[in-house]
């Protein structure tokens, strides 16, 4: 079983949702990376997602988009980013690691290359944002082959006929987009997050997760009672870029531990859902 | 490529997922397909609808000016020697340049949607200003995103664009020019996407856009074809326009694709010189890979991450190119060309003061390379140049290099 299977059926019987993080590979250096996952997952999260960055992340909010510019500047490449993985697979065989990128640094990699290295270097899922269903033949097959599930986005403009055909192509979870806009924005209303999840729900078995505009534990919560797991990206993101301006000497554990602290108030308000 | 060239070959493409060949498609975040797809499904409705086809050319009759006048530059073509230059007018469009043209037939296509809000992305500010004015004549509430370092260079369309009405959006992300000026209307769509409608400047971006950019551009290749025949008694030897993302390109080239002996030169921006790098030339230097909604020819490293791009004109500063002109490269339909910096602003110098025509930088892209062509002419034939837009917006660019305070 998949890291992402085990690691949802495991939630699942526990009766617990799923915590996504999410931070961009790179930022805020490249040789912290692989402690700030690991913090992550001391901090709660079941699932790691690390964002490959680009130089146009046209998806992303300010605060990720400034996080791709960092990282970018920071030397991060596509290769940098499985070396990462690799690095944190040495201490946690078990804790799934999904990518979430741009097509063009993939394609450029090659799609059958990325899919090789990304297997080995232990990827377990892939959201490519500007692949939609009609664009992800050639990457779909390249993933298939070593076993690594692609993760779609559903969003809250996504009629009832392309969720079947989005869920019918998808693997691992759905990614559901709790609102319109890009990442880190708005506030996310639950009562709609909870119409577009059942709809999800009524068309396939997957394990769906919320992400977008979930920034603290109130906003967690409200999610988890309809969802199988949350994501948080910006909201980290965020918090080290606080500390960091704060305290202009803080060194980059203490960013970490920031990232760290805001995941474990949102993994405890989570827990404290009456779901 | 072997393709056989044929007159179907052109009417085939883009086919029904948008593609140009390999290039084109959609490839942008799940929030817009349903907002691309509602557009798709309008437009193939609307674009062989007679009212819609009236209401369009009568815009362009009364609003725009249109037909724009096909002027034999006689004054440079005899300083030259070699072959006759005309110009396709499309400065004398209402707002300075062709890309009028767009923002009229795609406002229509906003009405019809009931949007109530239209969004661009603008280099130079041509594009806004063409945007900002069609939003003043409906009554829409109009944003354009550009780059803060053409908000610098461009400060003359920016206060235009103010005065229209239109609120311009600095973006500060990137390499702050019309690359990321793209990325920030396509978040502002995603977010807004209910009651926006974006306005897209050129014939990139995801499907259907290059294909309704194109079709609404095609006016000026339709007019200058039957122009042509009835100044000069026969098809020019030659088409050359500059381009950026290649809308004023393609409207001049599409109508005359199927007529093989007219050639066909794209002019990319060369900035300080292809060997430097410091250009906008993908076409020439580039590679295929993935940005803004399509596959097409792009300025990128070997990491697939975009390039900054260079070159005196704002306009044709961008790291992409329309997919169907990357299309009709790998078909070999279309000669892709650059011209510099230097060699630039000294066509803009030599139109102005031999024919009192003060082209904008990106036209003068054109200008240069048809001088070139001309040169090695004879005069019995002709070339028809797209001046695509007037100068008058880069008058203080131009005395900046100069040294020059206005």
């Amino acid at each position: 079983m998949s890291r992402l299977n085990s690691t949802f059926a495991r939630l699942r019987s526990e009766g617990r949702q799923g915590l996504v993080s999410y931070v961009v590979a790179g930022d805020p250096s490249p040789s912290g990376t692989v402690d700030l996952l690991h913090q992550l997952v001391a901090s709660g999260a079941d699932v790691l997602e690390v964002g490959v960055p680009f130089s146009d992340p046209m998806a992303e909010g300010a605060v990720i988009q400034k996080g791709h510019e960092r990282a970018l500047a920071n030397g991060m490449s596509l290769q940098g980013v499985l070396e990462i993985v690799a690095g944190f697979r040495q201490a946690d065989q078990h804790t799934p690691i999904i990518m979430m990128g741009y097509a063009n640094p993939i394609e450029r990699f090659g799609y059958e290359a990325f899919a090789t290295a990304g297997a080995e270097a232990g990827v377990d899922g892939l959201i490519t944002v500007d692949l939609p269903p009609e664009e992800v033949d050639a990457i779909d097959a390249a993933l298939k082959a070593v076993a690594m599930d692609n993760i779609f986005l559903i969003s809250p403009t996504t009629p009832a006929s392309r969720i079947q055909t989005i869920v019918e192509r998808a693997r691992g979870f759905i990614y559901c987009v709790a609102v319109k806009g890009v990442t880190g924005s708005g506030q996310l209303d639950a009562a709609e997050v909870a119409r577009n999840v059942a709809l999800i729900r009524s068309k396939t078995t997957l394990p769906v997760a919320v992400g977008f505009g979930i920034k603290d534990a109130d906003s967690a919560r409200a999610v988890a009672t309809v969802a199988d797991a949350v994501v948080v990206g910006s909201a980290l993101i965020d918090a080290m870029v606080s500390v960091g301006k704060q305290q202009p000497a803080a060194s980059e554990g203490q960013l970490h531990a920031a990232a760290a602290a805001l995941l474990k108030s949102i993994r405890e308000g989570m827990d404290s859902s009456p779901s | 490529m072997t393709i056989e060239i044929t007159p179907e070959l052109f009417a085939s493409v883009p086919d029904a997922h948008g593609r140009f060949g390999r290039f084109g498609g959609k490839f942008v975040a799940e929030t817009l397909m349903t907002a691309l797809s509602d557009l798709e499904a309008l437009y193939a409705r609307l674009k062989d609808d007679a009212a819609f086809q009236r209401e369009f050319d009568a815009d362009l009759a009364h609003y725009v000016g249109r037909p724009s006048p096909l002027y034999e530059a006689s004054r440079l073509s005899d300083a030259i020697g070699g072959g006759r230059i005309y110009l396709k007018r499309e400065d004398l469009n209402h707002t300075g340049a062709h890309k009028v043209n767009n923002t009229i037939g795609q406002a229509l296509l906003a009405k019809q949607m009931g949007k109530r809000r239209v969004i661009a992305e603008t280099g130079a500010g041509q594009h806004g200003v063409a945007t900002a004015t069609v939003a003043a004549r409906l009554g829409l509430e109009c944003h354009v995103f550009m780059g803060e370092e053409d908000i610098r260079r461009q400060s003359l369309n920016v206060y235009r664009m103010k005065l229209l009405g239109a609120e311009v959006v600095p973006v500060t992300s990137g390499s702050r020019t019309l690359k990321d000026a793209m990325n920030e209307a396509l978040r502002d769509w995603v977010t807004n996407v209910d009651d926006t409608f974006y306005i897209i400047g050129t014939v990139a971006g995801p499907h259907p856009y290059p294909m309704l950019v194109r079709d609404f551009q095609s006016v000026i290749g339709r007019e200058a074809r039957v122009q042509s025949l009835a100044q000069t008694g026969k098809l020019p030897a030659g088409l050359v326009a500059c381009v950026g993302g290649g809308s004023n390109a393609i409207g001049l080239f599409h109508p005359f694709l199927q007529d093989a002996e007219v050639a066909m030169y794209g002019v990319e921006a060369g900035g300080k010189g292809l060997e430097t790098g410091a250009h906008a030339a993908p076409l020439s230097m580039g590679s295929p890979g993935v940005l803004h909604g399509n596959r097409t020819y792009l300025m990128q490293d070997d990491d697939g991450q975009i390039l900054d791009t260079h070159s005196v004109s704002a306009g044709l500063d961008y790291p992409g190119v329309g997919p169907e002109h990357a299309w009709l490269k790998d078909i070999g339909r279309v000669n892709y060309v650059a011209a510099n910096d230097d060699e630039a602003l000294a066509a803009f110098h030599r139109l102005t003061r031999v024919e009192g025509i003060m082209p904008a930088l990106e036209t003068a892209h054109a200008m240069a390379y048809a001088e070139r062509l001309a040169a090695d002419m004879s005069p019995d034939e002709h070339i028809i140049v797209n001046l695509s837009g007037r100068g008058d917006k880069d008058i203080l660019t131009v005395a900046a290099i100069e040294g020059i305070e206005v």
